[in-house]
């Protein structure tokens, strides 16, 4: 299975560029077209490598890689990427690195994921974990076992937006800028836009208010009732355990200006820096669609939120009693 | 760029205007301010076909088509007013904004929002009906919270980080009072994204660079228009019944080094602290016509919403993306 992938020419992806697909050369071509140093050195050694990595990665993971890849509805253009940047062939090496995690780190279970609607869909979810892993992994969920496969798109922070290489990686792989006008233009063009609504309140929990969600923000209310899309509520476990955070100093935070200070006792111990090895389980749950107006008063959006809401947080309650195991 | 009294000599004092300034064009005209410009040009020799062109500039007009007429002077000065009472200007197309980085502020100042001001006067002055200034997508500003698509509703942030933009603002502010100020008038305001052609503004002169120097870690996406689009769009905006703001971009947008790689040059990527530092130091040496704050312009995105161009003005771009990008090339001398 893996062998024959290599010669699929994908009809639905880059109709009408003129790189060769299917194979990591043509990522090459995205790289910076320098002549000399260490630039052209790394084409070199990834030129070689590159068709092997694609092969070994195909073979590991068991499925059909590039033919999911192919499989993506995407709005591109003539240079390969669509009009937010996103661009297939970075976003490729990104998605096998986080399927791998998603089939073999943190084996996964998935219910529900046929319920997610095609077309535009706004995923809300909860937060958990330090580090957004959770997003990472229901992005992989909806492009490993979604039908048809998609790739998620999720919103950035605007101070991370200005990062040289984090910047350009995030918009490789199809991440915005957190503002409204983006948001709509997403949905308008049928992808699917994962959010937080948690935010940093719901990241930096410490273990003892896991899985008891806090407040959500209305911006996702207003932008599913001004563009029509179909709310899908979905329900992450696994995540408050990877990091066991036992406190959170907020005057130390506030001071370093970060959104949070964890006191996470398992970094100080050797290889703890990794996630611990938590089994996660998805939920996806029957789509919500809600109507009225986008600018309507706060206590209005906030009745319609407290059904996303409680329909997120009962499917936690209900996933936490049927598991057993944390780790497996 | 050669700045002349059009006095008339004392010895001609029964004539109270020198032979240039008597009407030479026939029915309604078009003036064009900063018709010396390679766009200016453009735009007059299309124009001229169909109606009277008048043309404005500081600059002597060089080869000009015989039934242009043209006065050379500077827009701040009286003279102005006597181009608009001695021709039956029935519409004004401003591209003389001053855009040169180098020109001191106070010039710039003066000549733009000064300038400009005057030209407003007489256009509300004379009741000329349509209006159509040539401002720039620069005026919403690269920064990294910019939505992917400005809309023309968008805040014009530009002079945030670059303050030698803020007169460029200023203009169009400016040109925007008058939708309210004389209603009559059909203003329009034309905001198109980099320029690409034979036109030596930032964007071109960025191109035709060899090697190409971008900061490391940024690609952002772009748009680009040909001249000869914009020229197009102009052209659209004299239209009667045509009024409001638009934002035109060319072809589809696509990553930066997209634009380089057609152009088939080699590309330098330098980290963004030092080629701040490096930047600053040639500037103050006088070896580049970049001013520090445009490297923003390379690190974020500024990409405009064009569907009210295409909906309402009825504007497509005729040229593709590689002619518009391979055509900083032409015609350099």
């Amino acid at each position: 299975m893996g062998g024959s992938v290599s010669a699929v020419q994908p009809p639905t992806l880059d109709r009408r560029s003129r790189a060769p697909r299917g194979n990591s050369r043509s990522a090459l071509a995205r790289l910076p077209a320098a002549s000399w140093g260490p630039a052209a050195l790394l084409r070199r050694v990834l030129g070689t490598a590159g068709g092997a990595l694609d092969d070994v990665l195909d073979r590991l993971m068991g499925e059909p890689f590039l033919d999911r890849l192919s499989r993506v509805p995407l709005a591109l253009g003539t240079s390969g990427v669509d009009p937010f940047g996103l661009d297939p062939h970075w976003a490729k090496y990104v998605l096998m690195s986080i399927g791998m995690m998603h089939r073999k780190y943190f084996r996964t279970e998935v219910h529900g994921v046929d319920r997610v609607p095609t077309g535009r869909v706004l995923l809300i979810a909860n937060h958990s974990g330090q580090i957004p892993i959770d997003g990472t992994l229901v992005a992989a969920a909806m492009f490993m076992d979604a039908e048809p496969p998609r790739i998620v798109r999720a919103m950035v922070e605007k101070w991370a937006v200005g990062l040289p290489f984090v910047s350009l990686l995030f918009t490789r792989v199809g991440q915005v800028v957190g503002v409204p006008e983006n948001a709509t233009r997403l949905l308008a063009q049928g992808e699917a836009l994962l959010v937080f609504p948690e935010g940093v309140r719901g990241i930096s929990k410490t273990i003892d208010q896991r899985y008891q969600l806090t407040d959500f923000g209305l911006g996702f209310m207003r932008l599913a009732i001004e563009t029509g899309t179909p709310v899908v509520p979905v329900a992450v476990v696994g995540g408050e355990e990877q990091y066991i955070s036992v406190a959170n100093v907020d005057a130390l935070a506030k001071l370093l200006r970060l959104p949070a200070f964890p006191i996470i006792p398992q970094l100080f111990l050797p290889g703890g820096q990794f996630p611990l090895p938590t089994k996660y389980r998805i939920w996806f749950g029957e789509p919500m669609h809600f109507s009225g107006d986008p600018d309507d008063d706060d206590s209005i959006m906030e009745e319609k939120v407290w059904l996303v809401k409680q329909t997120i947080q009962s499917m936690l309650n209900r996933g936490l009693k049927e598991r057993k195991h944390i780790f497996w | 760029m050669v700045d002349t009294q059009s006095q008339p000599p004392p010895s001609s004092a029964p004539r109270s205007r020198t032979p240039s300034m008597v009407s030479a064009t026939e029915g309604p005209a078009v003036l064009v301010t900063g018709i010396c410009g390679r766009l200016g040009k453009r735009l007059a020799r299309v124009l001229h076909r169909e109606r009277p062109v008048v043309g404005v500039d500081r600059r002597p007009f060089v080869d000009k088509p015989k039934d242009i007429h043209h006065v050379q002077v500077d827009i701040r000065r009286k003279k102005l007013k006597d181009i608009f009472r001695n021709n039956d200007i029935k519409a004004v197309v401003h591209l003389g904004v001053m855009h040169d980085p180098r020109a001191s502020s106070a010039e710039h100042h003066s000549w733009n929002v000064a300038g400009f001001g005057k030209l407003l006067e007489y256009v509300s002055q004379f009741r000329v009906p349509k209006l159509v200034v040539l401002s720039s997508a620069n005026v919403y500003g690269p920064q990294a919270s910019n939505p992917q698509f400005l809309s023309e509703e968008a805040p014009l942030l530009g002079g945030q980080n670059f303050s030698d933009i803020r007169d460029l603002v200023e203009v169009d502010m400016l040109a925007q009072s008058f939708f309210w100020k004389l209603p009559e008038t059909e203003t329009v305001i034309l905001r198109p994204v980099h320029i690409l052609g034979t036109v030596h503004n930032a964007p071109s002169n960025f191109l035709r660079l060899n090697p190409v120097t971008t900061v490391m870690g940024y690609d952002p996406m772009a748009q680009v228009v040909n001249e000869a689009d914009v020229v197009h769009a102009i052209e659209l905006a004299l239209r009667p019944g045509i009024r409001g703001i638009f934002n035109i971009a060319g072809a589809e947008p696509v990553p930066l080094s997209r634009l380089i790689k057609i152009l088939g040059r080699k590309r330098l990527s330098v980290p963004f602290s030092i080629a701040k530092v490096v930047l600053r130091r040639m500037w103050a040496l006088r070896l580049t016509t970049f001013p520090v704050p445009e490297l923003d312009h390379i690190r974020f995105v500024c990409m405009v919403d064009d569907r009210r161009a295409r909906e309402v003005l009825g504007f497509v771009p005729r040229v593709s993306l590689e002619e518009t990008v391979l055509s900083v090339d032409e015609g350099r001398w």
